[in-house]
């Protein structure tokens, strides 16, 4: 199974306590800035949509959005384009990226203070339903292919894992729990 | 663009009908000889306006980000797939949803497109149909086929078309209603949807279909085309009909639909339709887009002699049993409830449920159901809330649901005894908001957020208006409760913006040497009785102050309101210029830049504010001739010839060959003679008397040869299939070519020498 499209939401720790308003402004920036590796576009207000995608930072090659799915908020890294090399590769790239948004998130608010994204708790999200079905075969191969990641990622040898949902409707996905806090000043 | 566009195109084989698959492939090809040059960028954007494939702000490579505009750094800024219109940029997908029907299957399939093409949103629209926003061009295909695999077509969701057939919502269960118009807005989908005498038009061709003539839901008043359903007795026994309203349209110069005939047998729909069609096509302005609308056209010819020319062309139309044929199984139309109709519609001690009972649902005509709005802020909806909507409706419902002209969806024959489980699991979703149709139902068009022509930002602006609204509550008085408030984020009326008792639309003023985001507030207009009358602008207030305005204008009609005066009656008598006053000092001493700097930028934008990102618009189309059309397509045959060949396919390389010469002839004789069919012997017949016997076609160099492939083509095929080996394939491919290339050659020489039609000029 090639995992192309591969999201990461990397879970808000506790409660988000800074105004959306003000990550309006820090991604709009970043646009005019083009801080990300990817070439950034727009940025797009979904505030009003209840447990949606809620702030969307529009990329050519991938979306960054600050994400209310399942009432739970987390910083989305959605990769559109299609990455080459093997499935460990993808996954990585993603998890990296999704990682240096949320260090960038943590340092640019105006009180850091207010937003810190977990070190231990993320979601892997395979973000096409013809690649990646969400069965529970497709389920079990992506899980190693996360576990495989992680090892030669952070060398977690403990994590645990939880499919996001066994509704076949809904997208293939893996919650990850890792056994030690990723250190995210180590991320390149 | 995505790693699975192929693979659809697999897994969805055998799924889709025969003729969406085939509209699709065209469409691939297009874009491959786009993608090659091999096409004109004005022709591929009319093209694939046609297949729903729109442009969206910024899609010409720039941005502006409140000083300067920048270009973004697209890898490839040159290969367009539009006029100044970058191929890498990310657009938008209109799906057309006639009449706004959708079933469960449909809703879980958007929920996926949204969720692997789009931003995780799907967007209803002021015209029924669901708009996708950020959308590679590339990817397009495979989301029309998934769309197909599920009884969705975008074609002619956009460019100049027939568009979206609308409909009331309520059709068929709706208590005022003189009869169910479903199956006749259905009929003229199918019947208009790629019609040969409506693929000729200067700009869009918008109808619709409304059950009464007091309520809005169809607002025949402002559409191009327009049914009410009518019911008259004839010999005692009653007859359904329509009346027909033609010419409305709201954009930069309104206006209210007349009537074209007081009651139309359903038989004589969809006739009068294609000659309309017609008529619009032959006559329609092509050149001045802001003029070429058909209430332009109406209005020149005056309303007695377009309906002449109707008429005679009616007269004159090869009988369709398509006209009929439908009425056969109108009955089969009644939708079926789920569940036994209910007692008395359940209340309990929750005021949120009770308010949410009185604004959202509405008894049906048939006793113990109900319908229930589903109020979608903005028109949006995220991908769960729409799987649970799927579920909902097939727990509650034979699979009813409808999308409507204010941005919600309308699930159909819920019954009486389902109404607080319905009203819990639209909780679960957060779909069950209160307010539907109500003040805090505001309705906006794209704006500024996405819009190539948005000038400010009426999605902000309703959203902050919408927040302001519902903090108040239960505080808002009775009177203005009801109200409907409508945004367009520039003068072409998307929002709506003429048709609701207070509008606004996006404008902007330069004050103190800063450009300043603005909205024209908008008085007079109705909702009511199909969209009864316009609203005129009274003044201009700069964004920031269309709170304070709003505010202002409710006070005063909740202040000086009469017994139970209507607020357009109210506008009517206290007059728009007393309104104006009390608005006018909102326009007067504007904060310094550097001491309230957000006053100088939108809503929901923190840039400081320019109009620097408005583009072209695609709402008019491109301006592509009939010849042009005709002309990609033959380019296309010969491109699908090149590839037989290829694929080791003589027979039908030589099959695909052929129609291109037809194809490209008829071009060719449709400049002089727009009737033409595709009738081979009659293009070449036509062919020969107006080009080759005129000597208009004749080649400076070659003479008759290109003319005389042709000849040649069609005295062999005219007697059966010919049998080509790969080699005189080959040979005859290149013929084709080289006959496509001197219809080009002689079109040119038409177009420098303007007389050489008329004077049958030789060309040696
Ligand atoms: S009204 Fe103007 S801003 Fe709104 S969608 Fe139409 S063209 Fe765009």
């Amino acid at each position: 199974m090639e995992l192309q499209h591969v999201n990461v939401k990397i879970y808000v720790e506790g409660e988000l306590r800074i105004d959306l308003e003000q990550l309006i402004e820090v991604f709009h920036r970043w646009v005019s800035q083009q801080t990300t590796e990817e070439l950034l576009i727009d940025v797009a207000d979904y505030r009003h949509v209840p447990a949606g995608p809620s702030i969307v930072l529009v990329g050519h090659e991938a979306d960054y959005a600050l994400d209310h799915a399942d009432d739970r908020c987390g910083l989305v890294y959605n990769r559109k384009a299609v990455v080459e090399g093997s499935n460990t590769d993808r996954l990585k790239q993603a998890l990296r990226a999704a990682i240096a948004a949320c260090k960038q998130l943590e340092s640019e608010v105006d009180r850091p203070a207010d937003l810190r994204f977990s070190r231990q708790e993320f979601e892997v999200i395979i973000n096409d339903r013809v690649l990646a079905p969400n069965s529970e075969s497709a389920y079990s191969d992506c899980r190693q292919e996360v576990e495989a990641m992680l090892q030669s990622f952070c060398g977690d040898t403990g994590c645990s894992f939880q499919r996001h949902s066994e509704d076949p409707r809904c997208r293939l996905g893996v919650v990850v729990k890792t056994s030690q806090p990723i250190d995210f000043t180590s991320v390149a | 663009m995505k790693a699975s566009n192929e693979l659809w195109k697999e897994s969805l084989a055998g799924k889709i009908p025969e003729q969406l698959v085939e509209e699709i492939e065209t469409f691939e090809v297009e874009m491959q000889l786009r993608s090659q040059c091999k096409v004109d960028e004005k022709v591929f954007a009319e093209t694939r306006l046609r297949r729903g494939v729109y442009g969206q702000r910024y899609d010409n490579g720039r941005r502006h980000d409140g000083t300067e505009s920048k270009q973004l750094g697209y890898s490839n800024q040159k290969q367009t797939k539009g006029p100044d219109t970058v191929w890498d940029a990310p657009g938008m997908q209109r799906i057309k949803i006639p009449y706004g029907g959708l079933n469960p299957e449909q809703l879980e399939l958007l929920a996926e497109l949204a969720e692997e093409y789009s931003d995780g949103i799907a967007h209803i629209t002021t015209r029924q149909d669901v708009q996708l926003h950020y959308i590679h061009v590339e990817n397009t295909p495979a989301i029309m086929r998934r769309l197909a695999s599920v009884g969705i077509t975008t074609r002619e969701a956009c460019g100049n078309s027939v568009r979206n057939v609308t409909g009331c919502p309520f059709a068929g269960i709706c208590r005022d209603e003189a009869f169910d118009v479903t199956p006749y807005a259905h009929a003229l989908t199918q019947f208009l949807l790629g019609h040969p005498d409506a693929q000729n038009f200067g700009r869009k061709f918008k109808p619709t279909f409304s059950g009464c003539a007091q309520h809005s839901c169809g607002l025949t008043a402002m559409h191009d085309l327009g049914f009410t359903a009518a019911i008259r007795e004839v010999d005692g026994e009653k007859q359904r009909g329509f009346k027909m309203y033609v010419g409305g349209g709201l954009g930069a110069v309104p206006r209210q639909a007349k009537l074209f005939d007081e009651f139309v047998i359903p038989e004589e729909i969809l006739p009068l339709s294609q000659a309309m069609a017609k008529v619009f096509g032959k006559h329609g302005e092509k050149k001045i887009r802001s003029r070429a609308r058909l209430k332009f056209m109406i209005e020149k010819m005056g309303m007695e002699q377009f309906k002449q020319k109707v008429l005679e062309e009616r007269e004159k139309l090869e009988h369709d049993p398509c006209w009929t044929d439908y009425l056969e199984n109108i009955d089969s139309w009644q939708e079926v409830p789920l569940h036994p109709a209910g007692e008395t519609l359940p209340e309990n001690g929750d005021p949120r449920f009770n308010q949410w009972r009185s604004e959202n649902l509405r008894q049906q005509r048939q006793e113990g159901y109900v319908t229930a709005t589903v109020t979608l802020p903005l028109g949006d909806m995220a991908p769960y809330q729409m799987r649970g909507l799927a579920e909902i409706v097939r727990q509650f419902t034979n699979g009813t649901v409808r999308s409507t002209v204010e941005q919600n969806l309308v699930i159909r024959w819920v019954s009486n005894d389902d109404v607080p489980a319905l009203y819990e699991a639209l909780g679960a979703i957060g779909l069950n908001e209160p307010g539907a149709s109500c003040i805090t139902d505001i309705v906006a068009c794209p704006g500024t957020d996405t819009c190539k022509l948005g000038i400010s930002s009426s999605r902000g602006l309703a959203a902050e208006l919408r927040n302001r609204l519902e903090r108040k509550g239960f505080e808002l008085d009775e009177a203005i409760r009801n109200l409907h408030i409508k945004i367009s984020g520039c003068f072409n009326s998307c929002g709506q913006h003429h048709v609701c008792d207070i509008g606004f639309y996006g404008a902007n003023r330069t004050v103190k040497g800063f450009k300043v985001p603005h909205f024209q507030v908008v008085l007079g207009g109705q909702w009511e009785e199909n969209a009864g009358s316009y609203g005129l602008p009274i003044v201009a207030i700069p964004s920031k102050r269309v709170p304070d305005a709003l505010e202002r204008i409710t006070d005063l009609f909740v202040r000086t309101r009469e017994a139970d005066e209507a607020f357009t009656k109210f506008v009517g008598r206290i007059g728009k210029a007393k309104i104006r006053q009390i608005l006018e000092d909102l326009t007067e001493e504007l904060p310094e830049p550097e001491a309230e700097p957000t006053f100088y930028a939108d809503w929901g934008d923190p840039r400081q504010y320019s109009i620097g990102d408005i583009g072209k618009g695609e709402c008019a189309g491109e301006v592509v001739t009939q010849y042009e059309f005709e002309m990609a397509g033959a380019e296309r045959m010969i491109f699908g010839a090149q590839v037989s060949l290829e694929n080791g396919n003589p027979p039908q390389a030589g099959e695909e060959a052929y129609a291109a010469m037809l194809r490209s002839a008829k071009a060719l004789v449709q400049i002089q003679y727009d009737d033409v069919t595709n009738d081979a012997e009659e293009i070449v017949e036509e062919f020969k008397e107006r080009y080759f016997d005129t000597e208009i076609f004749l080649d400076p160099f070659a003479g008759p040869k290109f003319a005389n492939y042709l000849f040649a083509a069609y005295d062999a095929f005219s007697v059966g299939a010919v049998e080509h080996t790969s080699e005189s394939a080959h040979h005859f491919v290149e013929e084709a070519q080289l006959f496509v290339e001197a219809v080009h050659t002689c079109y040119n020489r038409i177009r420098s020498e303007p007389g050489i039609l008329s004077n049958g000029t030789s060309a040696r």
